[in-house]
């Protein structure tokens, strides 16, 4: 007899102030395959901590904390600030206590708040300078909700001229606050003055101020931009006679550093701002300081190393100028101006060559070993970007990396390990480094009992997605995870044990790892504490164990659920139950039968329910009722029901079938799509949020577009899209809209107008709507009649109708749509290319209001863009298939085409044109190109807009710069199979 | 000790000592309110801006600690006058004798504000200024212009100056002292 006891503790009952934990402990008695449940102990304590210990230790619940009341205090202020004399020290501690509301977020109401500003602004007539210190910081917080702070300009204005320079920096600071553009002007020369100020302090506050001012007064802040040059370039020391020093120092001046230099950075980031409209000047700007020594503080360097950034960002032709001083940084003496040099040349990796790019691998390998944790975090997590992408870029670093595993700072160890997953990952590939994974997972497992949970789930993303890369490498990973699966665990943690697992069984080709997995989720659930995990694996195990080799096994699992579990789980049970029966037939379905009718005795009514259904559903053999073959696209049908309530036309019922429906390959597909775009998510959010921060501060960012999630994203445009096309009249006999292309850019996006194209299909009709988005950037222009010429260069192609754009205001977009008939996949050629030329009418804008002359007649006008042309990619969906070399061995017709790629020199940059041109979902992980290798692989498949699969394997090679490709293309159509392989250029 | 300190308290209420005293100069812009309060405090003459809100100063004369409040005269300031006025001792107007354009804009402003309760208990003093420019009017003239013959309940006094020159401060400083002894301390 085997006995087997689990227990676990719950918290329940989170009453006022104390805690109920509870004792769980399960006694199981193994009997021939059954672990018969013998009985169930609770054990509850209640730890209750009496309210007043509780309260103790909060430290912020305790009178001394807690906030002053704010009309006390705004009463005391009042009746102190108007005494006369003035009390200074009484004022002095009444400020701070109001200050201390104000940075609590503490808000007075505008007509308060002036009553306030005015009682301060009384004690200027006191000559105290920590009072008028004080009074700076409080005027300094309360400007935003007065009324009138214009009031105490003058006599800040002389402060700055003459005051002492204790105050003068704090004064400075608030004048920038209290000025408007009506009387900045006033303080023109004053702030001249102070930004070339030898003192260093006075310089930064007057260039921070500047900065302030930018919103209000853009031209004169731009008349200081000779003063922020000086400033930026000459040396500022603090006075050594000015402030008395804290004994903390002793009593040598010595011991404090001249200067900071910290006016530079300030500068700087006035510069920019002052010149970031001029490419040439800034370029000047950046070449002037980046000589080795002008720059001397370390934050000022980076700043010009992000702005460096930014100018290569739009301008990659820069690079010849800007790498390097950009690998200059590379070796600094400072550690930040190294990671940020780092970071960036990463963000550039496409620019730069092979050699130079190991110069960056081996500055980060130096600063893993520096003391600094926080250094040794940064550059881990470097190592940790390039790894997701190029892992055998960074094989190099593993020694130090497998040395890091052991630091004692945990986020520092679990990137180690994430990034060691990773490139052991590429280095198995040519199956050298199996035993490096072995070795990995020995020192990982060891490491596993003493990490926190947090760190834990990290690991185990690392482990899937490595084993989906890498399906040959899942034994050892997927019986690391159920190792992991049987510890103690939070659900959070369990959660992602079982997440991973279920995606390893959609996506892993090969039936053992299925049945491995399975296994393992079956004896988990045995034991298992949660019920929503119970509920999901047994959901899974319906779904997949029909189809495996041996279904009693799950079912024996699966009936022990039945028998010592709570309702809820009982009653999946019986749905998965119900699966198999429908499913395997037979003998399976007969016995199932009896365990079901067993179940129509139970005490609970929805356990009842289901297995009354269920067994009606069996002998009707209605197996599409208790199968899912497919399901509604959620996002469409979450859309078109929102449209629906929104319309209130409830006298027509809503409609079902206008919802797509996604068949369950094509869910997977999806799936797949998202987990392998979510692996490099994360860094493509880091850097767009980057560009984001660096957006002028004067022009709000128009909406970051989050293009990150594209593959749902795609759908639910799709579904925009047919929503908007299905609204205009002239396209309503068009029927259903088939595919829509994402939005590509016709112009430069600098251009007067830029311009956009969406391809819409309508397959049935034989229908093709183009879509211009055409956006007027001129401010002085209103452009009138605005139509786009498309020049089909296929003579099958006919314009049917223009829908053109009566008028487009400023900073505007409009819609032109131009609709064509198109041949069919049977006719000749599929095809095309449009010239595209916009035409429209100008009309000058005479008044601040945007309006024009009436009698202004315009001149009309043509504007040249680029062609827009039809690829096969138009006509496929990309489709997962987890076994790609047997399903394109059955597809019937083969095409195959040699092809040197256009403008394309390195395998990466054609293995992702051929995606984008072909639209389809690259399988076994063939996307990613090994970085040193010169020919590759490429498996397509996808499911072409007339239902038929097609599926491509291209063979790339590399010489001389320039990419060959060898097209074979299989397809259930012939002329489908041709349309592809025709398509690649 | 305690009682040392009350005894100073007491001796100095006496004399004016430890009391300061509030005084306002108000006055249309350009009148030259800011030179007028330089000139007083450091005896010179400054070149000045027009003032944006306020200017304050603090100065001894004759064993009086007077903190005296210049306050600016543009159109947009004016509203915010009175938000000064309480416990005021004296306010000085000035005038800018040239200025006969504006002369009653001048009297509407000052018997607008010397109708403020707060200021019922102050003591009036008018400068006639920029008397060393030609054309300018006389303190008699620039009396009668303002009504201050109206002014009842009132100590005020005309004064004739020049804060360029420096001619006529004192004077009327000095009147301003003794009637403030006399009635306020």
């Amino acid at each position: 007899m085997i006995l087997r006891i689990t227990y676990y503790i719950s918290n329940t009952n989170q009453s006022a102030g104390g805690k109920t934990k509870k004792l769980h402990v399960r006694i199981y008695e193994y009997q021939s395959g059954f672990y018969k449940h013998l009985s169930i102990v609770h054990i509850s304590s209640v730890l209750r901590m009496s309210a007043q210990l509780y309260k103790k230790n909060d430290a912020y619940s305790t009178s001394s904390g807690q906030l002053p009341d704010k009309m006390t205090i705004f009463q005391e202020c009042l009746q102190q600030f108007n005494l006369s004399p003035v009390n200074a020290k009484k004022c002095r501690q009444l400020l701070a206590k109001l200050l201390r509301l104000l940075y609590h977020g503490e808000k007075f109401p505008s007509s308060e708040s002036t009553t306030l500003f005015f009682s301060i602004s009384k004690l200027f007539q006191h000559k105290d300078l920590s009072l008028r210190q004080m009074v700076y910081l409080t005027i300094k917080e309360l400007s935003a909700t007065s009324q009138d702070i214009l009031m105490v300009t003058s006599s800040i204005m002389k402060d700055i001229q003459g005051g002492d320079l204790i105050y003068k920096p704090n004064a400075i600071r608030t004048l920038a606050n209290v000025l408007d553009a009506s009387t900045v002007s006033a303080s023109e020369r004053l702030f001249k003055n102070c930004l070339v100020d030898r003192n260093p302090i006075v310089s930064s506050a007057a260039l921070i101020s500047s900065y302030k001012l930018l919103p209000i007064a853009k031209d004169v802040v731009k008349r200081f931009t000779n003063e922020t040059l000086e400033t930026i370039q000459s040396l500022k020391q603090f006075p050594s006679n000015q402030f008395q020093l804290h004994e903390y120092y002793g009593s040598a001046t010595t011991n404090l550093p001249s200067t900071s230099y910290m006016y530079q950075y300030h500068a700087l980031g006035l510069l920019y701002h002052l010149r970031n409209h001029d490419k040439m000047a800034l370029m000047k700007l950046i070449t002037s300081l980046s000589d080795g020594s002008s720059l001397k503080n370390s934050l000022s360097i980076i700043q010009l190393i992000r702005y460096i950034n930014k100018i290569l960002s739009d301008d990659k032709s820069l690079i010849t100028h800007l790498f390097p001083i950009l690998s200059g940084f590379l070796k600094h003496k400072s550690d930040m101006v190294e990671i940020e040099a780092c970071k960036t040349l990463i963000d550039l990796q496409h620019l730069i060559n092979e050699s130079d790019f190991m110069n960056i691998i081996t500055t980060l390998q130096k600063l893993l070993s520096v003391p600094r944790t926080s250094t040794r975090f940064a550059a881990i997590r470097l190592i940790n970007k390039i790894s997701i992408k190029n892992p055998e870029k960074i094989i190099v670093v593993n020694l130090e990396l497998e040395s890091l595993i052991n630091d004692s700072n945990r986020s520092i160890s679990t990137l180690a390990i994430t990034t060691l997953l990773k490139t052991m990952g590429a280095g198995t590939i040519n199956d050298t480094g199996g035993e490096g994974v072995d070795r990995l997972i020995g020192k990982m497992t060891s490491l596993m009992d003493e990490i926190t949970e947090d760190f834990k789930i990290v690991i185990i993303e690392a482990i899937e997605n490595l084993a989906l890369k890498f399906p040959s490498k899942h034994k050892r990973l997927v019986s690391f995870l159920t190792d992991l699966l049987r510890d103690e665990g939070s659900l959070e943690l369990k959660s992602t044990i079982v997440d991973a697992l279920f995606d390893l069984i959609k996506f892993l080709p090969d039936e053992g790892a299925k049945k491995l997995i399975l296994m393992n989720l079956c004896e988990f659930i045995e034991d298992c504490e949660f019920t929503e995990l119970s509920v999901r694996i047994l959901h899974l195990l319906g779904d997949e164990g029909p189809n495996t080799s041996n279904p009693s096994y799950y079912i024996r699992h699966i009936y022990n659920r039945l028998v010592l579990e709570n309702s809820i789980i009982r009653s999946s049970a019986v749905i998965a139950l119900a699966k198999f029966a429908i499913v395997c037939g037979g003998d399976v379905s007969k016995n199932i039968e009896v365990l079901l009718n067993r179940c129509l005795n139970d005490v609970d009514d929805e356990v009842r329910d289901r297995a009354s259904v269920s067994l009606n559903f069996i002998h009707n053999s209605r197996k599409d009722l208790i199968i899912n073959e497919f399901q509604y696209d959620l996002g469409a049908l979450e859309g078109k029901l929102t449209h629906y309530l929104n319309e209130a036309a409830f006298d027509n019922s809503f409609d079902i079938n206008e919802v797509g429906v996604i068949s369950s390959e094509e869910l997977k597909s999806i799936d797949y799509n998202r987990k392998l775009t979510k692996l490099d998510s994360t860094s493509f959010a880091e850097s767009s949020a980057n560009e984001r921060d660096a957006e002028d501060l004067t022009t709000n960012g128009k909406g970051g577009d989050d293009s990150n999630n594209d593959v749902a994203n795609a759908l639910l445009k799709q579904q925009e899209y047919a929503q908007q096309l299905s609204a205009i009249p002239e396209f309503e006999s068009y029927g259903k809209l088939s595919s829509s292309s994402p939005a590509s850019y016709l112009t430069e996006k600098e251009n007067e107008f830029v311009v956009t194209a969406v391809k819409h299909f309508f397959i049935e009709s034989q229908k093709l709507v183009v879509q211009y988005n055409i956006t007027n950037t001129l401010n002085h222009l209103v452009i009138q009649d605005v139509s786009v010429i498309a020049q089909p260069d296929n003579e099958l192609y006919t314009e049917d109708l223009i829908i053109s754009l009566e008028n487009l205001q400023p900073e505007q977009t409009g819609t032109v749509y131009v609709s064509f008939s198109t041949p069919n996949i049977d006719d000749e050629e599929l095809l095309v290319a449009f010239g595209n030329t916009l035409s429209y009418t100008n009309k000058e804008i005479i008044d601040e209001k945007g309006n024009i002359d009436e009698t202004d007649e315009g001149w009309s006008e043509e504007y040249q863009i680029e062609d827009l042309e039809v690829l096969a990619g138009d006509f496929v969906h990309p489709l997962y298939n987890s076994n790609f070399t047997a399903v394109y061995e059955q597809l019937s017709f083969e095409e195959s085409a040699v092809v040197s790629l256009k403008n394309t020199k390195t395998l990466e940059i054609g293995v992702e044109k051929l995606l984008k041109q072909l639209n389809m979902m690259p399988l076994d992980g063939s996307e990613y190109v090994p970085s040193d290798s010169t020919s590759h692989t490429l498996k397509l498949f996808g499911k072409d807009v007339w239902g038929t699969k097609v599926g491509a394997l291209v063979k790339l090679a590399s010489a001389g710069g320039k990419v060959v490709a060898k097209v074979s293309v299989k397809s259930e159509n012939d002329k489908v199979a041709k349309l592809v392989a025709e398509s690649i250029n | 000790m305690g009682q040392v300190i009350s005894f100073a308290n007491i001796f100095g209420k006496l004399w004016g000592v430890n009391k300061e005293v509030r005084i306002l100069i108000l006055g249309l812009d350009g009148a030259g309110k800011t030179t007028i309060l330089y000139r007083l405090q450091m005896g010179e003459v400054v070149t000045t801006k027009p003032t944006i809100g306020f200017n304050v100063e603090t100065l001894k004369y004759k064993n009086l600690t007077l903190n005296i409040w210049d306050l600016g005269g543009q159109t947009s300031i004016r509203p915010y006058w009175r938000c000064y006025y309480s416990n005021t001792a004296a306010v000085i107007f000035v005038v800018d004798s040239t200025d006969k354009d504006r002369i009653d804009v001048a009297c509407k402003e000052l018997h607008l504000m010397l109708k403020e309760e707060e200021l019922t208990e102050s003591t009036l003093l008018v400068f006639a200024n920029k008397q060393d420019q030609p054309g300018a009017m006389s303190a008699a003239e620039v009396s009668q212009a303002l009504s201050l013959t109206e002014l009842k309940d009132r100590s005020w006094s005309i004064v004739a100056s020049s804060a360029i020159k420096g001619e006529g401060l004192t004077e009327g400083l000095d009147w301003l002292m003794d009637v403030i002894k006399e009635e306020q301390l």
